[in-house]
């Protein structure tokens, strides 16, 4: 399903709700819904308060909810502790989801849906083994992703954050309009690679259509070899001229090899989304590089890809705890 | 014969360039990598058969006269010509030539580029980075949050060269609706998304992109001004990679103070440089680039040789410029 679809879809369920009367008794709701009056409603924790409201009424209506107060990553002894009885977990990639949390929830936990479409930070094996549900949020941000791999590519191609910064160093004061002054690389005439054809590196494909790029070449792997793949090798064996961009997971990259190849001309710049850890320490060696353009995972965060991200997030919660329902994105 | 005299009014051009000019005329350079102070424009042009200039030089009458009447052919390294008076030149038998087409890619690309830097906050988000905001949030759902292109509506006000070359380049992105406003329907061959022709009310009433385009003339200037903005969404994100003066830039101002639009993206503004202080730079929904648009190497060299085959052709009685302005 293509992503417009998906939005039209998840806006039809919260219209078929809405149209009950208000009704202050929270626990007997006047419409009928698959959860019987005698049954309590399912205990579920959401690890962080900044969610879309659409996504904490949708659960309110059918769960109990415990929502973490912070905005901020919900410390571990806090998950471990509020975990405990819950039936569903509503998560992000910045909780890790292990053994230990699993053991901690204990028997109740039946669904984990996490509000992204990477899952490394869950150890899937272990849910499978224990009859979770796991569902995950693909699709929806496909575009906003490679929009912002586009928008970050320019950036690092047209040295955005460079020239804007001569407005405040007296670099532009002092030159004007200078013939050979910032001078980035141009995509026309260009042969672009993407390493990964999936769903986002043929969006992103595809926005690269209008730009008069002479070729364009793709390669994938197996799962296996993808850590690191990144490494001393790979960046000496791009062009010296080549622009490295990175919107994936910061695992692919040997981080040091970067820094090397970047310091030493074996590339000629980069621009990241993702990098090791997240976040990265304000005064780490990549920020200081001219030539490395750094952004704050921020490669879904457009308004209405985040609504439909934490829609689909709250529908999939629902889907596997609620009898009749069906997760609409499911993992395992 | 002797070899006709020509001014370069800043020495960091292209050499290509500089090889084809010293090949057949006496060539003198302005020793800096800036704009040529105005008294030694007026006393080194003096004199000359032909000015290889910028559009940081503004070519008036003043300086006509201080060159005499042996000046025959002036070549600016620029598509724009706003600082050049054609008018005056014209009356006085001047060959102006100017070099469009070979920059519109890197022009294009850059106001494209400029637009998603605006419109997903790459200037605020990369400042999270080091100033602790990330650290706090590391990944939160409502964070940063941009406006996407997906499904939305674009209008480019000033579809010619460049404009066509962006809507070419936006085609990629999932736009529900191009619009764009022009003195006359422009001919797009079917290699462009669909783009309908409306009247700039209709432009600033549905587009949640304004994209201007346009040259910089009479009918033009301070077109973008406090009604304006006020008829723009208020979710609209404001692309100007054209000239400063197309702007009301006090009503740009208050329009991104009082909310009347989302956010701006200037590579071109009033003045340039502009003053590090200048309230502009200080808004947090207005991204400011120093007019970049065609600063991509190909390109630089390309208006260059340009501008020299422009220059020598208005000298040579047997030549030609490629493209004059007039």
């Amino acid at each position: 399903m293509t992503f417009s679809a998906w939005c039209v879809l998840l806006r039809y369920q919260p219209l078929r709700i809405c149209k009950t009367p208000r009704n202050l008794n929270f626990f007997k709701p006047a419409y009928s819904t698959s959860l019987p009056d005698s049954m309590e409603k399912p205990k579920v924790l959401i690890t962080r308060n900044d969610v879309p409201q659409i996504a904490i009424r949708k659960l309110r209506e059918l769960c109990d909810v415990d929502i973490y107060e912070g905005s901020y990553p919900m410390p571990r002894d806090q998950l471990l502790a509020r975990v405990a009885g819950k039936d569903g977990l509503f998560c992000f990639l910045t909780d890790r989801i292990n053994a230990e949390v699993l053991d901690a929830a204990g028997r109740s936990l039946r669904v984990v849906s996490t509000m992204s479409v990477g899952y490394d930070h869950l150890s899937l094996e272990e849910m499978k083994s224990r009859d979770i549900k796991v569902g995950y949020t693909p699709d929806v941000l496909t575009d906003a992703t490679a929009e912002l791999t586009l928008a970050l590519l320019l950036a690092t191609s047209r040295r955005l954050l460079q020239a804007n910064a001569e407005l405040n160093n007296g670099g532009w004061g002092r030159c004007v309009w200078g013939p050979v002054w910032m001078l980035g690389k141009g995509l026309s005439g260009s042969t672009v690679g993407i390493f990964g054809l999936g769903r986002t590196g043929q969006a992103v494909l595809k926005r690269l259509a209008g730009f008069n790029v002479a070729k364009f070449l793709y390669t994938s792997t197996t799962k296996k070899e993808l850590r690191a793949k990144f490494n001393k090798d790979a960046f000496a064996a791009m062009k010296n001229s080549a622009v490295f961009i990175n919107t994936s997971r910061g695992g692919l990259v040997d981080q040091e090899a970067l820094v090397w190849a970047l310091q030493t001309g074996q590339i000629w710049a980069a621009g990241l989304d993702v990098m090791t850890p997240e976040p990265l320490p304000t005064d780490h060696i990549l920020t200081t590089l001219p030539n490395c353009t750094l952004v704050p995972h921020i490669a879904s965060a457009d308004v209405k890809t985040r609504e439909a991200m934490a829609e689909l997030a709250a529908e999939n919660l629902l889907g596997g705890l609620i009898e009749g329902k069906q997760m609409l994105k499911r993992l395992c | 014969m002797e070899k006709p005299k020509v001014l370069v009014t800043r020495c960091d051009v292209p050499e290509p360039a500089l090889k084809k000019l010293r090949d057949l005329c006496e060539v003198d350079i302005f020793e800096g990598a800036y704009p040529i102070p105005r008294d030694q424009l007026k006393a080194r042009v003096a004199g000359k058969d032909g000015l290889f200039c910028f559009l940081t030089d503004p070519i008036t009458p003043e300086i006509l006269d201080a060159a005499g009447s042996s000046l025959r052919s002036i070549s600016t390294m620029s598509v724009g010509y706003d600082h050049l008076d054609i008018e005056e030149m014209t009356k006085r038998g001047i060959k102006v030539g100017h070099t469009p087409f070979v920059s519109t890619d890197a022009v294009a690309e850059l106001t494209v580029a400029l637009l998603l830097a605006t419109s997903r906050r790459l200037l605020q988000a990369n400042a999270e980075i080091t100033n602790g905001g990330w650290a706090q949030c590391v990944w939160g759902p409502v964070y940063m949050l941009g406006k996407g292109l997906t499904g939305s509506t674009v209008g480019i006000f000033g579809l010619g060269r460049i404009g066509q070359a962006v809507l070419k380049r936006l085609s990629g992105f999932s736009v529900a609706k191009f619009l764009y406003a022009d003195f006359v329907e422009q001919k797009l061959d079917s290699s462009f998304p669909p783009a309908e022709f409306v009247s700039f009310e209709r432009l600033l009433q549905e587009s949640d992109f304004v994209i201007c385009m346009a040259s910089l003339t009479d009918q033009t200037r301070a077109k973008f001004n406090k009604e304006v903005f006020t008829a723009m969404k208020n979710s609209a994100v404001f692309i100007n990679a054209s000239r400063g003066g197309l702007v009301d830039q006090d009503a740009l101002v208050w329009a991104l103070q009082t909310g009347q639009i989302w956010a701006a993206g200037l590579d071109v503004m009033n003045p340039e440089p502009l003053p590090a202080d200048h309230v502009l730079n200080t808004l947090p929904n207005c991204t400011l680039l120093p007019h970049i648009g065609s600063s991509v190497e190909s390109a630089r060299f390309a208006m260059a040789e340009l501008a020299a085959d422009n220059l020598i052709g208005g000298l040579f009685k047997d030549k030609q410029m490629v493209h004059s302005v007039n």
